[in-house]
């Protein structure tokens, strides 16, 4: 192993160089789908292709790219917090509420709340249940730890799976598909205010757990290793499970459970830019973001006109590279 | 001069059950202390208290004059370091990485400075640890990571070092180098305290030796007082005699 010395050179080059994949994959997913798309046509502002990119095309991109970026974050995260490197942003129960409340809405043929599909409030719901109910039995210990924040994390996800099984079960044959459906995961086109709330949810809960590399640097040594190097335990494993609760929430109430993504980007990332937070956060970020979209795309067109949901996709491309990345580990050229 | 460290009646209840209990001790800067003990004395858990990571105590326990509880986290990583007994990694950091995060009380920006690299050069310096600075923690041996994890506590610049078993993993050689550092810092005036099991390395190189019996202070003085073998005999259940290494210092020897 080389150097891993972060100096600011090494820094900014590995963010620009995930921030021109994000950039490149911005550009090129629009593009991308059953239907050939014009740009010419579109830069005039000529009916289909104007209208197919700007609101359909376009917010799929982004949602991908937001919820990518979300998700790989948040495992980053949680693998830092709880000291397992294989956390996902799904270990602490939150989606499994989002998916709860989600499923509950589907069975019981709720269609919308106020403006927003019922669905999405569901999740909502769920989710910030599932929260509340984690920190109020992790918050009955002297000092929020990691150890019973896991604890209660793993006992919601339990009782969140067989309460979901119960209602699949007890639901007809068209909320069954749709239940089904839904727990897969997907990327659909979303209005630009939705897009709008959820980036600055996402965005603002990235930025707040970024803020922090150094305490998730220090918890990778233990609660008493950091302690003794100033991190206040409790208040800092209560930001990052609000925070990395808010992004998978919030991300999942839109876009369903999205396996794999929380998982590979920032193990592909630790094996080729070590395991320094400060530019794994933001690198699991971008690449992820990219990832994300790039296998929304990919799904589009495999079996055009149908579409592979992507967490499908994910799972499919991601576990091949994993591999070939743990196999190529030894002659690995460092970045 | 204000002590380092005053506890007047510290103790500690777990599960209903006194592990410390009345603990009155004062420690000043520039001193190296031994704290021995058999197993379940209360040890490592007078040393948490002090390493401000049990907060439950009762009584008083002061750095500097101020009450721990009433210190800022991060104020009071800047003045005590401590030495766990072993720390894993979960995550490839390398060996610099890690005693690069003995700086971490006194970081603000996104990079380390020189003075942090400084620091660390010098702490790996002072523990040998320098030649496997780029290597991956989790792939040293247990007696390279006791090193690499000193060399973190050492670049806190710490007024106090506090040390639990550090002699765990290593050999004799690494033993001996090891509580050489110590009575380095001692000189520079640092308070260290460490824990330890072996009496005769509490007895060879500590200037003062506290023996803790049941969650009590059982002898604190002198090696040579603390350590008498009608004393060890009676706390450890063993029967002890004692010599002397060629500058004086009590040898402890025991077997059949």
């Amino acid at each position: 192993m080389g150097s891993k010395r972060i100096d600011s050179r090494r820094f900014w080059k590995l963010i620009a160089l995930s921030g021109a994949i994000v950039v490149a994959v911005m550009l090129a997913m629009p593009l991308v789908g059953a239907v050939k798309i014009d740009l010419a046509r579109v830069l005039a502002g000529q009916s289909p292709d104007y209208e197919l990119m700007v609101e359909l095309r376009l917010p799929r991109v982004l949602l991908a790219l937001l919820a990518g970026g979300g998700l790989a974050l948040a495992g980053a995260l949680f693998q830092g917090l709880l000291r397992d490197a294989l956390a996902t942003p799904y270990t602490l129960g939150v989606s499994s509420g989002a998916s709860l409340g989600a499923v509950t809405a589907i069975c019981f043929g709720w269609r919308e709340a106020g403006h927003m599909p019922a669905v999405w409030l569901g999740a909502f719901c769920g989710a910030g249940l599932v929260l509340f109910l984690v920190l109020g039995i992790a918050g009955r210990e002297r000092r929020m730890s990691t150890f019973t924040l896991l604890l209660a994390g793993v006992a919601m996800n339990s009782v969140c799976g067989a309460l979901i099984q119960f209602l699949h079960s007890m639901a007809g044959l068209a909320q069954s598909f749709s239940i089904s459906r839904w727990l897969m995961g997907g990327i659909d086109s979303v209005d630009y205010g939705t897009l709008a709330w959820l980036s600055v949810l996402v965005l603002g809960s990235s930025a707040a757990v970024m803020w922090r590399w150094r305490d998730w640097n220090l918890m990778a040594g233990g609660e008493e290793w950091a302690a003794a190097r100033g991190v206040s335990i409790g208040r800092v494993v209560f930001t990052g499970y609000v925070a990395g609760s808010l992004l998978t929430g919030a991300i999942t109430a839109v876009t369903g459970p999205i396996g794999f993504v929380g998982l590979i980007i920032p193990h592909a990332l630790r094996l080729r830019i070590g395991a320094d937070h400060r530019l794994l956060l933001p690198c699991s970020f971008l690449v992820g973001a990219a990832f994300l979209a790039l296998c929304d795309g990919l799904g589009r067109v495999v079996l055009a006109p149908a579409e592979v949901p992507v967490g499908i996709v994910t799972s499919i491309l991601g576990g091949p590279f994993f591999i070939w990345l743990l196999r190529s580990r030894s002659r690995s050229v460092r970045i | 001069m204000t002590p380092a460290f005053e506890l007047a009646g510290v103790g500690m209840r777990y599960n209903g059950t006194d592990v410390l209990d009345g603990i009155n001790l004062r420690l000043d800067s520039g001193l190296l202390a031994a704290i021995v003990g058999p197993n379940g004395a209360g040890k490592s858990t007078l040393l948490g208290i002090m390493a401000g990571l049990r907060d439950e105590y009762r009584g008083n326990c002061r750095f500097r004059g101020t009450e721990l509880r009433k210190w800022r986290r991060r104020d009071y990583a800047r003045k005590v370091s401590f030495v766990p007994q072993s720390v894993t990694m979960e995550f490839p950091f390398t060996a610099e990485q890690v005693v690069l995060m003995g700086r971490a009380p006194f970081s603000a920006g996104l990079f380390e400075t020189e003075t942090d690299y400084a620091a660390a050069h010098e702490a790996m310096q002072l523990t040998g640890s320098l030649p496997f600075r780029d290597r991956d923690f989790r792939s040293l041996s247990g007696g390279e990571r006791q090193r690499v994890i000193l060399a973190s506590a050492l670049a806190q610049s710490p007024e106090a070092l506090l040390l639990d078993e550090p002699t765990t993993y290593l050999d004799l050689q690494h033993q001996v180098a090891l509580y050489r550092v110590l009575r380095t810092l001692r000189d520079r005036g640092v308070l260290v305290v460490t824990v330890t099991h072996d009496l005769n390395l509490a007895a060879g190189y500590a200037d003062r030796v506290v023996v803790l019996s049941a969650g009590e202070v059982a002898a604190d003085g002198p090696p040579s007082e603390a350590l008498r073998p009608e004393c060890i005999a009676r706390i450890f259940e063993v029967e002890v005699g004692l010599t002397r290494t060629p500058s004086g210092r009590p040898w402890i020897v025991y077997g059949e």
